[in-house]
């Protein structure tokens, strides 16, 4: 903890760093490389589409000697149809007959217990009509699109639009690094990998909410101070975040990677594996595109504003006369009174120190090493 | 400086004891309700508990583009409800979901082979006329009872019902001769009602119907004998696999709830000779409620065949039984032919029972078709399995998650364990309860929902922790750094919290199947992080920084003031040294 703690104290404090805002353009170039290589799988490979969304059958057996090529010819025999065939943990069989009319069902199921020799009780059965995967599809597009609205609006009222659409870019980022990464690998699609899909909207945005939070605190009163422009306050946010979001990330990965772990290892296949996969990789994107992607992109947004503009003309004015008078600004800044009462309000320190936003988080930088 | 912030936190002090208390008697309260209520553990889903489940998707018919309706949609689940539970099923449900799709959910050990037939197939109405009735089964009362030409009526609500009377007469609509006809028949709206009835003992091996017309051969006379209505299994079985054109036994409900058993005749009129009914209050007469018909021009010719043949009979056989699903849901007794193509049925119904009955006629000729969009059947050894699987899932990610937080907030992580726990605890309870009362049924989704949601609720205390920190770094004593922490955090917690829940919200909207089970898991986990967060988490840190251990920033506190590394009193002494630290980033 230690480590971390200290870390994350001078993160804080800004002692160090990471120009998030500043590199921006290098992240941005590999967002649009992801993205590109997301879409061009997406054409080229396409998804695959489990069987609940193509229409047939699943079965799955208990314990079995049958071997998989065997259960597949018996499965092509029953059914007239291709079958595919897993082995699953517990040694049971898993068969895929994609095509099959769901009436059709139960006496493949009855022959396949036969050549199987099992119990044809012991035998799940999950038979889907081509149209339920399209419809829970379609719903899920619904929804998606619906919340996408709900939130821009509510982003928009609670903090403001252009974070509303960093906010909405970051989401569809990560969704589509998600597809993306899908069809590259090939992992099926199925309703369980909707629904995680679907649960990274939610986590996504929660993330880069906290990280806008942060944001919307410490630009309160940035057009009152010279000392530091927009960017610059914005990757302070990221930066005093940085730990929480690594912490959240990583405790919201931890209970994900235990059900990749009892889905994909003890299970074998499902809905259990299925949830955590998309979940894991969208995770991931989320934590990646609300640091890297939303908070540069809403300062990108923010220095277009004439307000901004000016802003950042004073802050390099200022700077540049400090450095023509040759004198780096480090005595002025620590030459400040440190401010540490408890009950300090923000507009009270303003006038007479003017420089609201650096006031705890500025302390200890020589304001000349910024950028 | 000091002294008003020790006022401010004694009076934020006053109230923590109290917020736990409150939430101490929450869960208590809800604890106690759950056992009281006799289902201390979550209603299992199919997927958990084994079992079939069938999602079936209305179709439109050509030419009815508009048929699927809420409407439509409700009569069609009362039906198959009817159906399923007429199975002999225990514990079936069928519920809407979406817009156009049925879900029956049939629990394990039950035969969801037949379920799956009898729920798919489009409802079979039938008019047949009656040769025989009489009560059944041991419910009956032991001395022969008159099988009344006038009470019989049939509906699974009996109890809605007892009071009722069904007696009823189709007659020539909107003519005054029909409501005189109605008129009369309120007489007859006792079970004891009048009308040469067929007496004949339970008991009796052959009902000695006053008969001209034959009831029957032997064997539907043995079948008739031997059929005991009151026993749900054979009543479900009663008549199965006869054709409309053969007669055939059946069983009903009269008006006093009392199960009356049937000979019928040859299926006269089917449900799609209806063109439409409704339930209608007949002002006029003041007569009540009451259904009326209208038959389609082949319907109209069958029925006034039927009706003519029907009322030169002597009780019971002048009456029809409305057959659906092969139970006789009415069985009125008509005194003249009905030629007009259109008929009504009066007597003293209620509104709903009224509405029923012409729901029930209208489904023989609804304009729904279902079509099986996925049967999915979980043996009760992989349902336990899955269900297992989750539990280790959640136990491990719960684990994962509580050593992280003991790693990285040490005596910190005593205020989050508890508050999973509590919050773990609440869901448990509120799902418990919610099986009974909104029918919440966990599977498989919604315990991906629980165990993702471990990580929302942990991220609220990272929030308060990390700002409480940050307080404390900027060189704050605990209680007033907790004091200062918690507004902001609140804030940041409300508003990600809210955009979780309105993606939980949204889903569970608009989604069908699996992942609405993963909303509603989510949005209930979310709403439950903001209430222990207030109520526990912020009372319990603040009367915990009170304690020396965490006030004192012992280092195993988790808050300790050097580790965390918080500006010393002569801070500006280490700024020189601070920038070298730069590249470290």
């Amino acid at each position: 903890m230690s480590k971390l703690g200290t870390l994350g104290a001078r993160l804080h404090r800004g002692e160090i760093g990471y120009d998030f805002v500043g590199k921006r353009k290098i992240w941005y170039g590999i967002s649009i490389l992801i993205t590109i290589t997301a879409i061009l799988g997406l054409t080229v490979r396409g998804l695959n589409m489990g069987i609940e969304f193509q229409g047939g059958a699943v079965f799955t057996t208990e314990k079995t000697s049958v071997s998989v090529t065997q259960a597949e010819t018996f499965a092509e025999e029953a059914s007239g149809h291709d079958a595919i065939v897993q082995k699953l943990g517990n040694g049971g069989l898993r068969i895929q007959i994609a095509g099959i009319d769901t009436d059709k069902s139960d006496q493949i199921k009855d022959t396949l217990a036969k050549d199987l020799n099992v119990n044809a009780e012991k035998i799940n059965a999950d038979l889907v009509g081509p149209s339920w995967g399209d419809q829970i599809a379609n719903k899920a597009w619904q929804g998606l699109a619906i919340f996408m609205v709900l939130v821009v609006i509510y982003l928009a009222i609670a903090f403001e639009w252009r974070m509303a659409v960093a906010a909405l870019v970051a989401l569809i980022h990560d969704i589509t690094i998600t597809v993306g990464i899908y069809a590259l690998v090939g992992f099926e699609v199925t309703p369980g990998t909707v629904i995680g899909l679907l649960t990274i909207l939610g986590y996504s945005l929660y993330d880069t909410v906290v990280v806008f939070d942060s944001l919307k605190e410490q630009t309160k009163d940035i057009t009152k101070q010279t000392r530091f422009t927009y960017s610059e306050v914005a990757d302070r946010s990221i930066n005093g975040t940085l730990v929480r979001s690594i912490n959240t990330t990583v405790v919201a990965l931890l209970p994900v990677a235990g059900l990749l772990f009892i889905g994909g290892g003890v299970l074998g296949a499902g809905m259990l594996n299925d949830i955590s996969l998309s979940l894991f990789v969208g995770l991931a994107a989320g934590a990646y595109s609300s640091i890297f992607i939303a908070t540069p992109l809403v300062a990108d947004l923010k220095e277009r504003e004439p307000q901004m503009k000016a802003l950042r003309k004073r802050v390099l004015a200022k700077r540049a006369q400090a450095a023509a008078k040759g004198e780096s600004l480090e005595p002025q800044a620590a030459g400040v009174p440190a401010d540490d009462e408890p009950d300090d309000v923000a507009a009270a320190v303003v006038g007479p120190r003017n420089q609201p936003a650096s006031r705890n988080r500025g302390r200890g930088r020589p304001s000349g090493k910024r950028r | 400086m000091a002294a008003p912030k020790k006022g401010r936190s004694a009076s934020a002090q006053s109230r923590p004891g109290r917020s736990l208390a409150l939430i101490l008697i929450a869960i208590a309260a809800l604890t106690g309700g759950m056992f009281l209520s006799g289902h201390p553990t979550p209603r299992l889903g199919i997927d958990l508990a084994g079992g079939t489940s069938i999602t079936l998707e209305a179709k439109n018919e050509p030419g009815q583009p508009n048929a699927i309706n809420k409407t439509n949609m409700d009569t069609a689940v009362d039906i198959m409800n009817r159906r399923v539970n007429g199975l002999g099923v225990s514990e079936a449900e069928v519920q809407t979901q979406g817009d156009r799709n049925i879900i029956v959910n049939i629990p394990k050990g039950t035969n969801s082979k037949q379920a799956r037939e009898q729920v798919g197939t489009t409802a079979k109405l039938y008019f047949r006329p009656v040769l025989t009735t009489e009560v059944s089964g041991p419910g009956a009362k032991a001395s022969p009872s008159p099988s009344s030409s006038s009470s019989n009526k049939a509906t699974d609500k009996a109890t809605d019902k007892a009071t009722s009377s069904s007696s009823a007469t189709p007659t020539a609509s909107a003519t005054s001769q029909g409501r005189a006809v109605s008129d009369a028949l309120k007489a007859d709206t006792t079970p004891s009602a009048t009308g040469s009835a067929s007496t004949s003992p339970s008991s009796s091996a052959s009902p000695s119907a006053s008969s001209s017309v034959d009831p029957g051969t032997a064997k539907l006379q043995a079948q008739y004998a031997a059929l005991d209505c009151t026993d749900k299994a054979v009543r479900a079985t009663a008549g199965d696999g006869v054709k409309p054109s053969d007669p055939t036994v059946a069983c009903g409900q009269n008006s006093s709830g009392q199960w009356q058993k049937y000979i019928l005749g040859p299926a006269e009129v089917s449900g799609t000779d209806i063109k439409k009914a409704a339930a209608v209050y007949d002002t006029q007469s003041a007569a009540g409620w009451k259904v009326t018909m209208d038959f389609t021009s082949g319907g109209s010719k069958k029925f006034a065949a039927i009706t003519g043949k029907l009322a030169q009979n002597q009780s019971p056989q002048n009456q029809f039984a409305i057959v659906l699903d092969g139970e006789v849901v009415s069985d009125p007794y008509v005194n003249q032919a009905l030629t007009g193509g259109n008929a009504e049925i009066s007597g003293s119904f209620s509104q709903t029972e009224a509405q029923d009955l012409a729901n029930m006629l209208k489904y023989g000729a609804l304009p729904l078709t279902f079509k099986e969009a996925s049967v999915t059947t979980v043996t009760a050894a992989l349902g336990g399995e899955q269900l297992h699987a989750g539990l280790i899932a959640g136990a491990i990610g719960l684990g994962l998650v509580v050593i992280y937080l003991v790693v990285y907030y040490r005596g910190l992580s005593l205020i989050a364990i508890a508050s999973l726990m509590v919050s773990a605890v609440l869901t448990y309870v509120i799902m418990s309860l919610l099986g009974p009362t909104i029918g919440f049924a966990l599977n498989l989704p919604a315990v991906c929902g629980a165990i993702v949601a471990i990580g929302i609720t942990a991220d609220s205390f990272i929030v308060f922790f990390e700002r409480i920190r940050d307080e404390i770094r900027e060189g704050r004593t605990l209680r007033p750094a907790v004091e200062r922490a918690w507004p902001r955090a609140r804030r940041t917690i409300l508003v990600s919290d809210f955009v979780s829940f309105l993606a939980a919200a949204v889903l569970f909207i608009v989604t069908v199947g699996k992942v609405q089970g993963f909303a509603f898991t989510l949005g209930l986990t979310t709403l439950l992080d903001v209430v222990v967060v207030f109520f526990f988490t912020k009372p319990l840190m603040t009367i915990l920084a009170r304690r020396k251990f965490f006030s004192s920033g012992h280092s195993w506190s988790g808050l300790d003031p050097k580790r965390l590394g918080a500006q010393p009193p002569l801070r500006r002494t280490r700024r020189a040294s601070a920038p070298v630290d730069t590249k470290e980033a």
